[in-house]
């Protein structure tokens, strides 16, 4: 089949990205592990694993379970902390990803947040800051802040002090009204968004009735979210104005149109790129042959265009 | 280097109650090390399957596996002609370089899988490997006639004493009075654990729900001596000193 020169790039907050897929922070580390299956450089930029101010070992195992469609895990934001994400994932990262990153920062107090995005901020690669308050598997920190205006309001307030570069927030599905939380985000100064999180979910295992999960509760993803995503992508997209990253079960290139449609500028993935590590490269190279089948000549046209 | 691919399967035969034995044809080029896994992935279902590798050659893998749940319960319903789609190259794998010269290979049920490829390995090295596989009852066991057809002397324990020695696979050690270098081990967490008892340097290969398998996810991760490591990524082998039991 002959193929028309088709545009995928997208431009988020003045950053642009050769194509619109970002993998998901928490599903492809720091991206140089994924190297081994492909040149990561085809991707349009890499959302690194949520880092705090300290090393985090994380949750109990286990800390993944099976669902339909999906799955559950709880980590618990394990990191290396700040300093050594700057000094050692960075360049592990620069050596094979030369294109500009989303660096993905979560916290436990106000001014955890300030600290790290203050450092990551000064990092020449890091081109968007995503502030993650929705992190469903920390207690005290990640989602508590994420699920009331008042604190939303307040972190990134606080953030935007310190920060010259754009800043996203990465929002949870677990609140009764999410646009009431985005208004909050996007009048404290957030530059975008990004939805949705994982939502908390939990499976019993019959036999011996414990949770299938150690820490009990989890983050369910996958493509049993999808609709739920597209449904708060459009809400939000269509009540803020500004740019929002799309994430939550999408796992082909029409997937990536279809939240693209609903509002999205950007599109991560997540849990699909751990059943498939090629989940990306294959969505990448299928993109141009959505876009030909359904006479989309540059992607950026598509953005919200579902009324 | 990882592989995913489409594996053709050659046969898939139930060896016990529990467990089968699964030969697969296809590209084995990524395969380092015995101890090894390969990460399937089962239809209905979103997450792979971990297994371990109980054998390789230039063209095959051979999988011992139990039935656990609904992803081994699917993949014993496989017949001979359809094909998995796995992983390969994953894990870590057994070291054999630092080993002496007669090492023993401890496994408990299906945890013998990968006993018999890391016994072939070090016969080719010209090591002189003896296995000893623990199970809890005579109609459990499996890979012994394998072994011992690769040449390996190798012992068997039953907790309920049905065959061999009765009890646990430290008994053996005591009643055969083997005086073994070094050990490589692979079984349920309470064997690996009473195992790191023994005053000989040896590996243990864990075993851990997963869900990538390539080290990006964080789901596996275990604290040791040197700090948090991924079992999938720089396990799932330990030397004996790594672990820490609380």
């Amino acid at each position: 089949m002959e193929m028309k020169n088709v545009d995928t790039s997208v431009v988020l907050s003045g950053v642009r990205l050769d194509n619109p897929v970002i993998p998901a922070s928490g599903c492809f580390g720091f991206g140089y592990g994924m190297n081994e299956y492909y040149d990561i450089n085809i991707l349009g930029s890499i959302s690194f694993k949520g880092t705090t101010r300290d090393a985090r070992f994380g949750n109990p195992l286990p800390r993944v379970a099976e669902c339909t469609s999906g799955m559950i895990n709880s980590v618990g934001l394990q990191n290396p902390g700040i300093d050594k994400v700057i000094s050692e994932e960075l360049p592990k990262m620069r050596a094979v990803f030369h294109k500009p990153i989303v660096a993905n920062i979560s916290g436990f107090s106000i001014d955890e947040y300030v600290e790290c995005c203050e450092k990551i901020d000064k990092e020449e690669q890091v081109a968007i800051i995503e502030l993650n308050v929705s992190c469903p598997n920390v207690h005290g920190g990640g989602m508590s802040f994420g699920t009331c205006c008042e604190s939303v309001s307040e972190v990134v307030k606080e953030v935007k002090k310190v920060i010259t570069k754009p800043l996203y927030v990465k929002l949870t599905p677990n609140v009764t009204d999410i646009v009431s939380i985005a208004r909050s985000a996007v009048d404290a100064g957030a530059d975008g968004l990004c939805l949705i999180n994982t939502m908390l979910g939990m499976r019993i295992d019959v036999r011996t009735r414990r949770p299938v999960i150690a820490n009990v509760m989890g983050g369910f993803s996958g493509a049993a979210v999808f609709p739920v995503a597209v449904r708060m992508v459009y809400q939000v997209s269509k009540a803020t104005g500004v740019p929002v990253i799309g994430c939550g079960g999408v796992e082909t290139a029409r997937d990536v149109i279809e939240m693209m449609m609903a509002g999205a500028t950007a599109v991560e993935v997540g849990a699909a790129n751990l059943r498939d590590p090629y989940a990306c490269k294959n969505i990448i190279e299928d993109l141009p042959v959505w876009m030909e089948r359904l006479r989309i000549n540059s992607l950026s046209e598509i953005i919200g265009a579902c009324e | 280097m990882y592989k995913k691919d489409n594996y053709k399967i050659l046969s898939n035969t139930q060896l016990t109650r529990r467990s089968w034995l699964m030969v697969l044809e296809g590209d084995t080029r990524y395969l380092t090390a015995p101890g090894q896994f390969v990460n399937v992935a089962v239809d209905g279902k979103f997450l792979r399957r971990p297994i371990s590798l109980c054998d390789y050659d230039a063209h095959t893998i051979t999988l011992l596996y139990d039935i656990v749940g609904e992803g081994t319960e699917w993949m014993s319903h496989r017949k001979p002609g359809e094909y998995l789609d796995l992983l390969t190259g994953l894990g870590n794998g057994f070291d054999i370089s630092e080993c002496g010269a007669s090492p023993v290979l401890l496994g408990g049920g299906v945890g013998v899988a990968p006993l018999l490829k890391l016994a072939k390995t070090l016969i080719v090295k010209g090591k002189k490997p003896i296995a000893v596989l623990g199970f809890n009852s005579a109609a459990d066991v499996v890979l012994e006639a394998e072994l011992k057809a690769a040449g390996v002397e190798t012992y068997v324990s039953t907790v309920d004493g049905t065959y061999g020695t009765k009890g646990f696979v430290s008994d053996v050690i005591r009643e055969k009075n083997l005086t073994p270098d070094y050990f490589f081990a692979c079984g349920p967490l309470p064997m690996l654990r009473s195992l790191c008892g023994l005053d000989i340097p040896g590996q243990l290969s864990l075993d851990e729900r997963m869900a990538c398998g390539f080290g990006v996810c964080m789901c596996c991760s275990l604290e040791t001596a040197s700090g948090a490591k991924r079992i999938c990524k720089d396990g799932p082998v330990f030397r004996k000193e790594e672990l820490i039991w609380k």
